[in-house]
């Protein structure tokens, strides 16, 4: 199984569909995401984004299709679920950092847990990367003493701490003020430079002109178009592509 | 933060003031009168029947001292068995609870079946009638003495309980920690162990006192299968001296000072837990 060519996708994503009740949710979803790759997936709310890359490491089931991350397909038979989570980090919108535990606990739990290293090992490693995405400081405080834009950091270095192949982002910015929006987009700039594999739901424009790709926008469960983004944003070939760029471009 | 509070502390303050009968003192006062009456009717109908109070006999049967040397009486050596009692269910109604807390959560079928069965099992039968299954039926079959049927017994009639606290405590925990568990990796086991439950107790505290509380009181009812616990002991001194007001006014106020005093720490408990 761990046979990996370079043509070989790391996550494929092959006509995925979902239903929440009698709705359809994701319509034959098709997208393929090579190793080192960075995708942003943007579109109007309701348009089943973060459903989409909550598939990919299975916190929704998808119910028809195939979802396969490193030829390894998920489903309902999928026995080594936590084996394949640990290798898919994921940042949500609400930071869902665990409230009692510091920041530093919450970057060990992981590693510890889940990857058996000895606690000075793990905190060596949680150090590192609070560094990287520079809350060094903020490592002995619980959660709720920290801002939001530092909450979604240390959020990003609790995922990167478990050295994952590939990076999930459910609208990281969208429950965040402007100056916290730049820091956190800093250190996931930061992040798409060292080469990390990266699939963003996000409304940053500017984000996904300068570190994306390809950007891809969803509709009505369907992925309409997926376009590098010179071209995406120069000249779009579906209208509805066309009328979402010019709402969110005119603010 | 300073500001608001200290301005609805005035605002009480003048409060008190306006209406008199809001006033500390005179809820005081309320309850002294109310317990008064209730005290002069009980006395009052004592007297009435001709009922003959001897308080100064009830030490004896609680504690005595013969020859200088301390003698507990069959009321603390029933105290003791109730104690012993209540505190092997506490354990055990626990490890019960989250069973069937956990049962219910998980994703089989066949045990969330199984977990709702039992709760209604519990809920719906008396507990006399589970005490007696216990003693005449499950006891013999699994070779229990009385104590143990009587552990069991009311285990499993709290526990029923006690998994809904718990699993109320659970589900009150937001689905993201849930999930950002889960993304992680952590096995089920480590994401109840280590992000579900340490967020989980704090909630769960308030109704599992509750709990203890009434596997306190509740442990009385052992007494039908004549374990010696306190109720016992009082039935049996009344059955030699009748002194049936003492002894069963003595042996309430036992029971209460031991619930109350569980309020009390609770209390704390959950104020520390909040801070």
């Amino acid at each position: 199984m761990e046979r990996m060519t370079r043509a070989e996708p790391l996550i494929e994503l092959d006509g995925v569909s979902k239903w929440f009740g009698a709705f359809q949710v994701l319509r034959g979803v098709n997208l393929r995401v090579a190793e080192g790759e960075r995708i942003v997936i943007c579109g109007p709310s309701g348009s089943g984004k973060s459903t989409l890359i909550r598939c990919i490491n299975r916190l929704e089931e998808h119910q028809e299709g195939r979802v396969v991350f490193a030829g390894r397909e998920l489903g309902a038979d999928t026995t080594d679920l936590a084996q394949v989570r640990r290798e898919i980090g994921m940042v949500f919108q609400e930071f869902n950092l665990f409230p009692h535990l510091t920041v530093l606990e919450n970057c060990m739990l992981g590693p510890t847990r889940v990857l058996g290293m000895t606690p000075a090992d793990a905190r060596g490693r949680a150090m590192e990367f609070l560094d990287r995405v520079r809350i060094p400081e903020q490592a002995g405080k619980h959660p709720g003493q920290l801002s939001g834009g530092q909450q979604q950091r240390a959020a990003i270095a609790r995922s990167l701490c478990m050295r994952p192949r590939v990076m999930l982002f459910d609208e990281p910015t969208s429950a965040l003020d402007p100056v916290m929006i730049k820091e956190v987009l800093d250190v996931m700039n930061d992040l798409a430079q060292s080469g990390m594999t990266m699939i963003v739901v996000t409304h940053e424009m500017g984000f996904a002109r300068t570190v994306a790709d390809r950007v891809a926008y969803m509709d009505e469960g369907s992925i309409i178009e997926c376009l590098p983004p010179d071209r995406f944003f120069a000249n779009p070939a579906d209208d509805r592509t066309k009328r979402f760029l010019s709402q969110i471009l005119s603010h | 933060m300073d500001g608001p509070v200290a301005r609805s502390h005035e605002a009480s303050e003048v409060r008190r003031n306006v209406r008199w009968w809001n006033a500390g003192w005179f809820d005081v006062l309320q309850f002294t009168v109310f317990v008064a009456a209730l005290l002069g009717l009980l006395v009052s109908g004592a007297v009435g029947m001709g009922y003959n109070w001897q308080w100064y006999r009830v030490p004896e049967y609680l504690v005595q001292i013969v020859e200088g040397e301390l003698l507990w009486g069959p009321l603390a050596r029933g105290l003791l068995v109730t104690l012993e009692l209540t505190g092997w269910s506490v354990l055990i109604t626990l490890a019960i609870g989250l069973a069937a807390a956990l049962l219910r959560l998980s994703d089989s079928w066949s045990g969330r079946i199984l977990a709702k069965a039992y709760l209604e099992a519990v809920r719906g039968t008396p507990l006399l009638i589970q005490i007696y299954l216990f003693y005449f039926v499950l006891g013999p079959i699994l070779g229990l003495d009385r104590f143990w049927v009587g552990v069991v017994a009311l285990s499993v009639f709290e526990g029923a309980f006690a998994g809904e606290a718990i699993r109320a405590g659970i589900l009150s925990v937001r689905r993201g920690q849930w999930e950002a568990g889960a993304s992680l990796g952590l096995t089920r086991f480590d994401l109840y162990r280590s992000v579900i439950l340490p967020q989980a107790v704090p909630l769960m505290l308030p109704p599992l006192t509750g709990i203890v509380i009434s596997l306190i009181r509740n442990s009385a009812i052992v007494s039908v299968i004549a374990v010696f616990d306190l109720t016992t002991e009082a039935r049996n001194i009344i059955a030699e001296t009748f002194l049936s007001f003492e002894i069963w006014i003595t042996v309430a106020a036992i029971y209460l000072t031991f619930t109350v005093a569980l309020s009390v720490v609770a209390n704390r408990l959950e104020q520390h837990v909040r801070a």
